[in-house]
C-alpha cells in the first residue's frame, strides 16, 4: 500500500517520534542522577500512537492523557521545552512548576492534562466531546488510557455514556502488556481489550503500535467516524514501554531481553525509517537532519530548565481559584 | 417582584432563567428529566422529587437524562466545563459521592492549580443532603465538610429560599467548581423570592438575627432550628445572634469573629458528625483568634459519630433538635 502521507506529513510525523524518544531518553538519563524531583513514567517505545493519532487532530480536538504522558503532550503540539522545564519543576514549565510530570496539561493546544489517576480521563473527555456536539461543532475527544485503566470502572462508565450520548470520542487502549508489574495477560479477562467494545455498542480495532502506518490509518477512521456523527470507537494499541512503570522500576518481572528484542526488531522509529527511506519517501539526509536537529533542541531544553528559577515562594497560594 | 415560593420552586426558577440567559449552560444527571428512551413522557419526573421539571421541554437538547453512572458523568460535566460549558450535574443524594469523589477532588478541583493557573473549571454539582426523611445510612448524610476541606472547591448550603435562588445563580456564573447542597426537608420551605434574577454573592455570611449575649453559628437547615431555639431563649431574656455562613468554602470568618468578639459565647450547631467537622472547625478558628474574648467554652450541636439510624426513634435523636441548641445557650450563657 502507498503511503497516504506527503513528504512534509511524513517529515511531521518522524520528528514527533524523534521528540518524544529523545525527550524520554535524556529524561530517563536525568533522573538517574537524582536531579529530576518526583514520579517519572516514560513513554519510550510507545511513540507510533500518541503520532499516528495526534496527526488527525486540530487545537479543538481535546485529548485525555495518562501518568505516562509526555509523549501524548508532545503529539499533541505541547512545548518540550517547557515540558523539559516542568519536569524539572521550574517557573517556566507548562504548568509553572505545579503539575509536574503527571500533570501536564495545555488547553490552548486541546490537551486536557496527563492524570496521576488510573482511568480518569474516560469521563473528562465524554466532557469535552459534549461540549463541541452541543455548540454543533465537529471537534473529537480522544481518551488514551493504559491496560491497568481498561479495567477500571470509570473507562466502563465513559465508554457507555460515549455510546449512549453518541459522543465523538475515540477510546485509545495503549496495551503495552503490563499495568505497573501486572501482566495484561493475568488482569484482562478478555483476550484483548477491544473485545469489550461490544459491551459498549461500539467498534472495536486492534492495531499494532510498533507501526505508525497501522495506528495512523485506523486512528484516521475512528476519527473520520466520529467527526461524521456516527460515535465512539475502542481502538486498542498493542505496544510495549521500554522503560519501567516508574523511572527506578528494575523490570524483574519481564523476561530477560525482552525489551532488547523489542528494541532491534520492532522500533517505531527503526521501522518507519527503514520503510520511508526504503520506498523513497525520505532520503536517509532527512532523517539524520531531524536527528541532529532534535538532539540539539532536547539538549538545549535540558540546559535551559536546570537554568531556570524555581517558583517563587509566592505562588503557593495562587492558581487555587479564579476567584475566592 | 418578590412573591412566597418554595425553596424546591426557587432551584427551579434560578436554573431556568440561567439557562435562558446562557445558552452554555446544561442541566444533565440522573432523572433531571426521567423518561430518556422510553414510550411515555419526556419530562416524566423531571428530578427524583421534581425539581427540575419543566425544564427539560423550556431549553431543548440541554436537559440531559444520564445512564446511574455518576462517575460517568460527573466527570463529563466537569471535562465539558473545561471545553466551554457550565454544566449544572446534579448528583440527586450527596451520599453518592463515594463513587464518583475522584472525579469532583481529583479532578475538578485540581485543574486550576495543578496547571498552572490556566485552566477553569465552571461546573456546578447539585445534589440533596441531610437526614429527617427516614431514608437511612445511606441517603442521610450531610457531608459538605468533606468538600469543604478540599482547596479548590466551593460548597453552597442555603437555608433559605432567598438564599437558594441567589447562590445558585452565583453558582452557575462562578468560574469554579461548587457544590450546590440542597437540604430535603427544606424543599417546601416558602419564603420571600424576587421574581428577577439576582445573586447572592458567596462567602458574606447572613447575619439571620442580631442579639448581644450568644452567637449561633449554624448550617443549612439547622439555621431554622437555631431561630426556633432563639425565640425561646428571648422569652427567658436571652438574646441569641445567629449567623448562617451560607457558603462553607469560602467560609466568612470576619462575620463569625466579629460577632464572637462582641457576645464572648459561641454555639455552632451542625447536622453533620462531629469529628472534622464544619462544628469543629469553626470552634477551632474561634479558639485560635477570639481566645481572650470568650467567656465560656465553645459548644457543639452536631449529630452523634454514627452513621444516620433509619428507625424514627433514633433518627430524631440523630439529629440536633432546636432543645438541644437551647441547652448548649444556656451552657455558655451560665458559665461562670
Amino acid at each position: 500500500m502507498t503511503s497516504p502521507l506527503n513528504r512534509e506529513a511524513l517529515l511531521q510525523a518522524y520528528r514527533t517520534m524523534r521528540i518524544i524518544r529523545d525527550f524520554e531518553e535524556r529524561v530517563h538519563v536525568d533522573f538517574a542522577t537524582g536531579e529530576i524531583p518526583g514520579f517519572v513514567h516514560l513513554y519510550a517505545g510507545e511513540e507510533a500512537s500518541a503520532t499516528g493519532i495526534c496527526m488527525h487532530l486540530n487545537r479543538k480536538d481535546y485529548i485525555a492523557s495518562t501518568h505516562r504522558g509526555h509523549g501524548h503532550c508532545i503529539a499533541k503540539g505541547v512545548d518540550p521545552v517547557s515540558m523539559m522545564a516542568e519536569i524539572w519543576g521550574k517557573a517556566t514549565g507548562t504548568c509553572k512548576g505545579k503539575g509536574g510530570s503527571m500533570h501536564i496539561a495545555d488547553l490552548e493546544v486541546g490537551m486536557l492534562g496527563a492524570n496521576g489517576i488510573v482511568g480518569g480521563g474516560g469521563p473528562l473527555i465524554c466532557g469535552t466531546a459534549l461540549a463541541s456536539k452541543i455548540r454543533g461543532e465537529n471537534n473529537v475527544g480522544v481518551c488514551f488510557f493504559g491496560d491497568g485503566a481498561s479495567n477500571q470502572g470509570t473507562i466502563f462508565e465513559a465508554m457507555n455514556l460515549a455510546s449512549v450520548w453518541k459522543l465523538p470520542v475515540i477510546f485509545v487502549a495503549e496495551n503495552n502488556g503490563y499495568a505497573e508489574a501486572t501482566s495484561s495477560n493475568f488482569s484482562v479477562a478478555v483476550d484483548n481489550i477491544a473485545d469489550r467494545a461490544s459491551a459498549f455498542g461500539m467498534p472495536g480495532v486492534i492495531v499494532d503500535g510498533f507501526d505508525f502506518f497501522a495506528v495512523y490509518e485506523a486512528a484516521g477512521e475512528a476519527i473520520k467516524r466520529a467527526r461524521e456523527g456516527h460515535g465512539p470507537t475502542l481502538l486498542e494499541v498493542k505496544l510495549s514501554r521500554y522503560y519501567g512503570h516508574f523511572e527506578g522500576d528494575q523490570q524483574t518481572y519481564r523476561a530477560p531481553g525482552e525489551v532488547q528484542k523489542l528494541r532491534e526488531t520492532k522500533d517505531c522509529l527503526m521501522q518507519f525509517a527503514k520503510r520511508v527511506t526504503s520506498r523513497g519517501e525520505l532520503s536517509a539526509a532527512d532523517i539524520e537532519a531531524i536527528d541532529a536537529e532534535v538532539k540539539a533542541m532536547i539538549d538545549a531544553s535540558v540546559v535551559k530548565a536546570k537554568a531556570d528559577p524555581l517558583p517563587a515562594p509566592s505562588e503557593l497560594m495562587t492558581d487555587v481559584y479564579v476567584s475566592y | 417582584m418578590a412573591r412566597k415560593i418554595t425553596y424546591q420552586q426557587a432551584i427551579n426558577e434560578a436554573l431556568d432563567q440561567e439557562m435562558t440567559r446562557d445558552p452554555s449552560v446544561i442541566v444533565m444527571g440522573e432523572d433531571v428529566a426521567g423518561g430518556a428512551g422510553s414510550p411515555g413522557e419526556d419530562d416524566a419526573w423531571g428530578g427524583v422529587l421534581g425539581v427540575t421539571k419543566g425544564l427539560y421541554a423550556k431549553h431543548p437538547g440541554r436537559v440531559m437524562d444520564t445512564p446511574i453512572s455518576e462517575s460517568g458523568y460527573i466527570g463529563a460535566a466537569v471535562g465539558a466545563a473545561c471545553n466551554g460549558l457550565r454544566p449544572v450535574a446534579e448528583l440527586m443524594f450527596i451520599d453518592f459521592m463515594g463513587v464518583c469523589f475522584d472525579q469532583i477532588f481529583n479532578q475538578a478541583a485540581k485543574f486550576r492549580y495543578m496547571f498552572g493557573g490556566k485552566a477553569k473549571t465552571p461546573v456546578v454539582i447539585r445534589a440533596m443532603y441531610g437526614a429527617g426523611f427516614r431514608a437511612a445510612a445511606q441517603h442521610s448524610q450531610c457531608l459538605y465538610n468533606m468538600f469543604t476541606h478540599v482547596p479548590g472547591l466551593k460548597v453552597v448550603v442555603p437555608s433559605n429560599p432567598y438564599d437558594a435562588k441567589g447562590l445558585l445563580i452565583q453558582s452557575i456564573r462562578d468560574n469554579d467548581p461548587v457544590i450546590f447542597l440542597e437540604h430535603k426537608a427544606l424543599y417546601t420551605m416558602e419564603g420571600d423570592v424576587p421574581a428577577e434574577s439576582y445573586i447572592v454573592p458567596f462567602g458574606e455570611a447572613a447575619v439571620v438575627q442580631e442579639g448581644d449575649d450568644v452567637t449561633i453559628v449554624a448550617i443549612g437547615r439547622m439555621v431554622n432550628y437555631a431561630k426556633e431555639a432563639a425565640a425561646n431563649l428571648r422569652k427567658k431574656g436571652i438574646q441569641c445572634e445567629i449567623i448562617d455562613p451560607r457558603t462553607t468554602s469560602p467560609l466568612d470568618t470576619d462575620t463569625i469573629l466579629e460577632s464572637v468578639e462582641r457576645t464572648g459565647r459561641l454555639v455552632v450547631v451542625d447536622e453533620s458528625s462531629p469529628r472534622c467537622s464544619m462544628a469543629s472547625d469553626i470552634s477551632g478558628f474561634i479558639a485560635q483568634e477570639a481566645f481572650g474574648a470568650l467567656k465560656a467554652p465553645i459548644q457543639m450541636v452536631t449529630a452523634p459519630h454514627v452513621p444516620v439510624p433509619f428507625a424514627a426513634s433514633l433518627e430524631d435523636l440523630y439529629i440536633p433538635s432546636p432543645a438541644r441548641i437551647e441547652e448548649a445557650v444556656m451552657k455558655v450563657k451560665e458559665y461562670r
